[in-house]
């Protein structure tokens, strides 16, 4: 590697800092964050890793590719409606109406759609405006008249619940046709091999070029920069567990194109959060809305953004909810769909008390959820066991939540 | 009481029969202020005479009930806070203000971030380095969530923040109450120099001896009024004294005569 600097670079010349250079000084200063309540992704990893074991070793087809391939077909739908939550989530607000807005969507698009013979992307787009409407009314409803979200949605989900009701008429369900687009896509079109490998690689050589960039600036302007070994090895281990994973996938059916936009949306929405000026002050209303406020940051409009973008990913789960079942009916949405999105996101690291999350959470989270669901219904366990079990991964991911943030405050990271 | 130091020509800010009223209570009642540029005025008072009001009407946090605020010579309304800083008026805050989940450099750059659909991290990270360096702060390392520094840490940030942007007007509300000797000195230095540089400075403190340091003007509120306004050079802390309790009789002066009393007995 490169010469012991004889200077110290600018964020490395207090001497009561301790200097993590190298990729020994990386691993230590995670396992010093770690130790201090900045657990992040870890509690999620290590549980996704013990549900997989335990369920394999009860049932041997749950880590086939057959149930891979199934396991993350059904994890999109809840997984992107996950991802508004994570949103509204980083202001410090809930949603509780994601499962009945998911269902009404499925609803308008499976009507216009089938019965009325609409184009099926105006149906779709139509679903969308309606969501973001319901999003902006939550805004306003906290903004302008002061309603708690938690109520405001509550309300929202009983009344879009009578919506949907009254959409789908006294039949009560649409059948989607199986030749459509929407069907089709969420069902039949996967990924060609070649493609999906050539998909590995380039996720890697974008981890790589990203951090490669951002190390050549900070070097530049004398600051601190990340190891070089650590940064290949990332991106290099990062490939060879895509590669692998897709290449099992590959053994079936293979990587779903639902799946490829699930991660793409995940990938999207991770820019927004740390990358941009949207992202930063949802994160500072979400920490310290008055203080976000008297920075001159609009706050009503981050509210707005924030459940705008939750309702129109609820709206894009249900109909990809709706396409994947080939059907949109009086249960569409409800049940455990909304429970499931809000865990997905607790479960994955997102905070319940504003400030802090991630647009990963929603993915990781969602895998849990879809993998405790998949190992009990290969098990022939009904949905009461799959109901008290899910419930109980959610307390103990909020306990999690409230241990590290308590953790945390004593250690100064709030 | 003291004729009122003439205010200079060029005001740059000034606030004229200011009320603000929270219910029944009259918060600010015809409040008048000037601020020139490359002048400090100190804002005294006791408790609860006002001056965080009047600080908050100034940064857009509060809109007043009526008056009128020219800044630069024309007239205008300080509708939030946005407003304030496009104007060019930055504020301290007594509480800080800043975002504790947040790192030093997001909250320096707070609603002003460098290319916003891009964030420029770098760019904004050596800025920071910059800024703290210029105040002497005792940061180890401004990649750590706020939550994480001292008190006095933090006020340097809020400082520093307030300079970001090139401002007019710096509103510092009890700018040291929270540092240490040095960092007290590196503060009013920085007051003097952003004196030199025409800046206008509204500074509020309870330090008498701070307020005399630097301020060239001496404004003094009273249950939300304005009761009186000296020149720092020659007034008495006796004045000050008097004008911020109201009386010449209080309870500093009453405090100070049993002292005396009792020294005089004692020898």
């Amino acid at each position: 590697m490169t010469a012991t600097p004889t200077t110290p670079s600018l964020d490395r010349t207090d001497e009561r800092l301790q200097h993590d250079a190298g990729f020994g000084g990386t691993l230590r200063s995670f396992w010093r964050s770690v130790k201090a309540g900045d657990v992040g992704v870890l509690p999620v990893v290590l549980g996704l890793l013990v549900i997989c074991t335990i369920f394999q070793s009860l049932n041997p087809i749950f880590l086939s590719s057959a149930n891979l391939v199934n396991l993350t077909l059904d994890s999109c739908a809840v997984g992107i409606i996950s991802l508004g939550i994570v949103c509204v989530l980083l202001v410090g607000e809930i949603d509780l109406s994601v499962g009945s807005v998911s269902g009404l969507s499925g609803a308008i698009v499976g009507v216009l759609f089938v019965r009325h013979g609409w184009n099926w992307m105006l149906a779709v787009a139509l679903a969308c405006a309606v969501a973001l409407l319901i999003g902006l009314t939550y805004g306003v409803a906290l903004t302008r008249f002061g309603m708690p979200s938690f109520v405001a949605s509550l309300s929202g989900l009983l009344a879009f619940l009578g919506l949907q009701l009254a959409i789908l008429g006294d039949q009560g369900s649409v059948n989607l046709p199986f030749d459509s687009t929407l069907v089709h896509f969420a069902q039949l079109s996967f990924v060609p091999a070649w493609l999906s490998y050539v998909l590995a690689v380039l996720a890697g050589l974008g981890l790589f070029v990203s951090g490669y960039e951002r190390r050549q600036r900070r070097r530049k302007s004398n600051l601190s920069a990340q190891s070089m070994n650590y940064l290949i090895l990332r991106s290099v281990a990062l490939v060879a567990a895509l590669a692998a994973f897709t290449w099992y996938l590959n053994q079936e059916r293979g990587v779903g194109w639902m799946v490829v936009m699930f991660v793409g949306l995940v990938l999207v929405l991770n820019y927004g959060f740390t990358r941009t000026q949207w992202g930063r002050s949802l994160r500072a209303v979400g920490g310290n809305e008055e203080a976000a406020r008297r920075s001159g940051i609009n706050v009503r409009r981050i509210y707005l953004t924030a459940f705008a973008v939750c309702s129109f990913l609820a709206c894009v789960g249900g109909i990809l909810a709706a396409a994947r079942l080939a059907s949109a009916n009086l249960s569409s949405g409800t049940g455990d769909v909304n429970l499931n999105a809000i865990a997905a996101a607790v479960i994955g690291g997102t905070s319940l008390f504003g400030g802090r999350g991630s647009a990963f959470s929603a993915l990781l989270g969602t895998l849990v959820i879809a993998a405790i669901a998949s190992g009990l219904t290969l098990l022939n366990l009904d949905s009461s066991y799959r109901f008290i079990i899910t419930g109980l991964v959610l307390a103990v991911a909020v306990a999690i939540d409230s241990v590290a943030r308590k953790s945390r405050a004593s250690h100064g990271r709030a | 009481m003291t004729a009122a130091a003439a205010p200079a020509t060029t005001s740059l800010l000034s606030l004229r029969g200011v009320n603000k009223s929270f219910g029944a209570v009259n918060a600010l009642t015809d409040i008048e202020l000037d601020v020139s540029a490359g002048e400090v005025v100190a804002l005294v008072g006791d408790n609860g005479a006002g001056k965080s009001t009047l600080v908050k009407v100034l940064a857009g946090v509060h809109q007043p009930d009526t008056g009128a605020v020219t800044f630069a010579g024309d007239p205008v309304s300080i509708t939030d806070p946005s407003a304030a800083i496009e104007l060019g008026i930055a504020t301290v805050f007594q509480d800080l203000a800043l975002c504790e989940n947040l790192d030093v450099v997001e909250n320096l750059f707070l609603g002003r971030e460098m290319s916003p659909w891009r964030l420029d991290e770098t760019e904004m990270e050596v800025q920071a380095w910059d800024l703290l360096q210029q105040l002497s702060a005792r940061i180890p390392t401004v990649r750590i969530p706020v939550a994480s520094l001292s008190g006095g840490q933090r006020q340097t940030v809020a400082i520093a923040r307030s300079l970001l942007g090139a401002p007019k007007v710096i509103i510092l509300d009890e700018p040291t109450a929270a540092l240490g000797v040095a960092q007290t000195a590196e503060v009013l230095d920085l007051i003097e120099r952003l004196k030199h540089r025409g800046l206008g400075v509204v500074m509020i403190s309870h330090n008498m001896a701070d307020v005399r340091a630097v301020a060239d003007r001496i404004v003094v509120l009273r249950l939300g009024r304005n009761n009186g306004e000296f020149d720092a050079k020659t007034v008495t802390t006796e004045q000050l004294v008097a004008a911020i309790t109201g009386a010449s009789d209080n309870a500093v002066t009453r405090r100070r005569d049993r002292a005396r009393a009792d020294d005089e007995a004692g020898t």
